[in-house]
């Protein structure tokens, strides 16, 4: 970005900037957003993971574009396909591999970009509309990232997207003709192929994008929670900027920057050394076409699904119908939503917060992890009683919220922020 | 910064520990090495004259194998038994009703290696055994009910399977198969067989990526990059973070 010319007062300046700045509000939304727009100087590790899902979204939307030009979306040339840019496209492993290695790098930073907002209390009032804008685009992010999995058509992704489909044939009475009208077949097939094609390139990356804007504006409306989860609008100088604020733009440009080449370090280390990540990122029996009549030896969605899948499988049926662990699956990403209101401390972060939210917070984090992993291992021994735990663990960090976080200590919270990393 | 950094670790490691154990007969290691290009090239040429009568590598091309593998034109012609044009990829000269004969279509290789494993490949190729209930009289140790006949039993001889006496669920002992040995010598020592088990399953690997070596070559270019700019982004940070107190 260019220097802004001399426009104080919002008067435009002269040359090429100052005529675009009289027909289009280019230099005020430079200071707007970027640097005027000032943020809480303590902004700690944590605070990367929100610029880190930008950059992957980039990623995601350049790379994907690539992909586009060379794949065919047809259940008898899409594997072949794939292959044809691994191997004949210049450049093409490249391009596919940071956008495969993009789908799990995605799921990682928004893990640990919802967790901050746990950490700190970012979903608390009045910055509840960026939390539900974040959670729109998390369950947004899970059916993109479900619908491109099935693309490259090998056997993981038709199985993968048989089993997980067809979970909504459990509903009663609307089940059976749902599930039809989602694959357009009668079976996995060519149809479902080309609407997934669709959806996952055009439909849901434009819905995405317009709700990354709406979560920054969002954003930028409120200001940005820090660390300490106190309010740096109290104190000011006299130009009227928080005294423990600084302007985005240039200390957290290049903050980024370093936390971004970091990113990109380990995210490369993938691309380049272990693209399949072991069989977690990129699945064995996925480098294996379709097959119809040949099920994997054991079928389990992308690792970034497996909590949530681990907590379907938890749930036994009941009534004669599997329908139980569908409904409890949904409301464990449903009830991300609720949390602002869940909510009921006194104070934000958890610096301040006392011993049970403490122990509420790991608890559930350590279970997100183990469902994690019992989501990727077959149900039989250990598995199926710990996730049945961890299930118990996961919804009673969020319903028992409103008890626990009331009642816990806190301790006083300091008037200014308390120093920056 | 330093907790989160070991928190992340430490519940990425369990993760990937958790996930590191998998059922079945243990592998084989097969130490193939992807940058040893002439055990690339004997595996090339053991792949043609052993393989390619019944497996295809549709998605390899001979001329890009003859690149990636330094392969000159006039050997290359001596290993382009299915096709006459070295654009063409590698296919094989099965008829497409072959399944008529061996019960399956013999499968494409081109990902066998992806799709498995190089040390599964390597495993495979030596645990034929001897099996008189099987059509083509053999079986193997990695792949039960195999449909393919001991093609290279020739070179390393016959093997028969090794059973041991296990308890089962009742108590009752129960033969479990557990490894094969050898009962008479092929045309190659069993060294010699090793290798070429091994120089088979390397060029399978590579058939599956061909960009493999490249990529982790040039893997080590953009880390020395980023790891600079890095150290550079971090100085800029730190000059311009100077006047934040």
């Amino acid at each position: 970005m260019a220097a802004a010319p001399e426009s104080a007062g919002g008067t435009p300046g002269g040359g090429l900037i100052g005529w675009i700045d009289q027909r289009f509000p280019l230099t005020k939304l430079w200071k707007e957003q970027a640097a005027e727009y000032y943020v809480p100087k303590n902004f700690n590790f944590w605070y990367y993971f929100g610029v880190l899902s930008l950059v992957v979204l980039a990623n995601q939307l350049v790379t994907g574009i690539f992909l586009t030009m060379n794949y065919k979306p047809s259940s008898a040339e899409a594997f072949a396909s794939v292959e044809y840019i691994m191997r004949d496209v210049d450049g093409g492993w490249l391009i596919r591999y940071m956008h495969s290695t993009g789908a799990s790098a995605f799921f990682i930073v928004i893990y640990l970009h919802m967790f901050r907002a746990l950490l700190y209390g970012s979903h608390r009032k009045p910055r509840e509309l960026i939390w539900i804008f974040g959670c729109l685009i998390f369950l947004l992010l899970m059916a993109e990232a479900f619908m491109g999995y099935v693309l490259p058509w090998g056997n993981m992704s038709y199985w993968g997207a048989q089993v997980i489909v067809s979970l909504f044939s459990s509903l009663p009475v609307i089940g059976g003709s749902l599930v039809e009208w989602i694959r357009g077949d009668y079976y996995i097939a060519d149809a479902t192929l080309n609407r997934f094609f669709a959806l996952h390139v055009a439909a849901l990356p434009l819905a995405l994008v317009f709700l990354v804007i709406a979560h920054l504006m969002a954003l930028h409306e409120v200001g940005s929670n820090n660390p300490d989860g106190i309010d740096i609008k109290k104190y000011k100088d006299p130009a009227g900027h928080p005294l423990d604020g600084i302007p985005f733009h240039p200390y957290y440009t290049v903050k980024d920057t370093v936390g971004i080449a970091g990113f990109l370090l380990l995210f490369s280390g993938v691309i380049f050394f272990a693209p399949t990540f072991g069989g977690l990122f990129l699945e064995s029996p996925n480098f294996e076409p379709a097959n119809a009549l040949q099920t994997p030896p054991h079928i389990a969605p992308v690792w970034y699904f497996t909590p949530f899948y681990a907590i379907l499988r938890a749930i036994p049926s009941f009534a004669g119908t599997q329908v139980w662990g569908v409904l409890v699956m949904g409301a464990a990403v449903l009830i991300l939503f609720f949390v602002p209101w869940l909510d009921r401390s006194p104070v934000r972060s958890i610096r301040y917060r006392g011993p049970i939210f403490k122990v509420m917070l790991t608890l559930f984090a350590l279970s997100f992890v183990a469902l994690g992993v019992c989501g990727v291992k077959p149900p039989s021994g250990i598995y199926p009683t710990l996730a049945r735990i961890c299930t118990v663990v996961y919804f009673a960090f969020f319903l028992l919220m409103p008890w626990y976080s009331k009642i816990d200590r806190v301790k006083a919270l300091p008037e200014r922020l308390t120093g920056h990393a | 910064m330093l907790k989160s950094w070991v928190l992340i670790t430490v519940a990425g490691l369990s993760a990937g520990v958790a996930m590191a154990d998998e059922e079945g007969t243990p592998l084989l290691k097969s130490h193939a090495d992807i940058n040893n290009i002439e055990s690339l090239q004997r595996g090339a040429r053991n792949f043609m004259n052993y393989c390619s009568g019944c497996h295809s590598l549709m998605y390899l091309r001979y001329n890009r194998m003859a690149t990636d593998l330094k392969i000159p034109e006039a050997e290359l012609t001596n290993l382009m038994f299915t096709s006459d044009k070295s654009f063409e990829t590698i296919n094989s000269a099965m008829p497409p009703d072959a399944a008529t004969w061996f019960g399956k279509q013999p499968p494409d290789l081109s990902l066998i290696a992806r799709a498995r494993s190089v040390d599964y490949i390597y495993s495979f190729l030596k645990s034929f055994y001897v099996d008189s209930t099987r059509p083509w009289g053999v079986n193997n140790l990695y792949l039960p009910q195999a449909a393919m006949p001991a093609v290279i039993e020739t070179l390393q001889g016959l093997q028969k399977p090794v059973f041991k006496s296990e308890p089962d669920e009742h108590g009752n002992a129960k033969m479990v198969l557990v490894g094969v040995e050898s009962m008479s010598p092929g045309s190659m020592k069993p060294e010699e067989y090793d290798q070429f088990a091994r120089d088979t399953a390397n060029f399978l690997d590579y058939a599956g990526e061909p960009i493999k070596q490249k990529r982790q070559s040039l893997g080590v270019f953009v880390t020395l990059f980023l790891l600079v700019f890095f150290v550079f982004a971090f100085l800029l940070k730190k000059e311009y973070w100077k006047d934040v107190h």
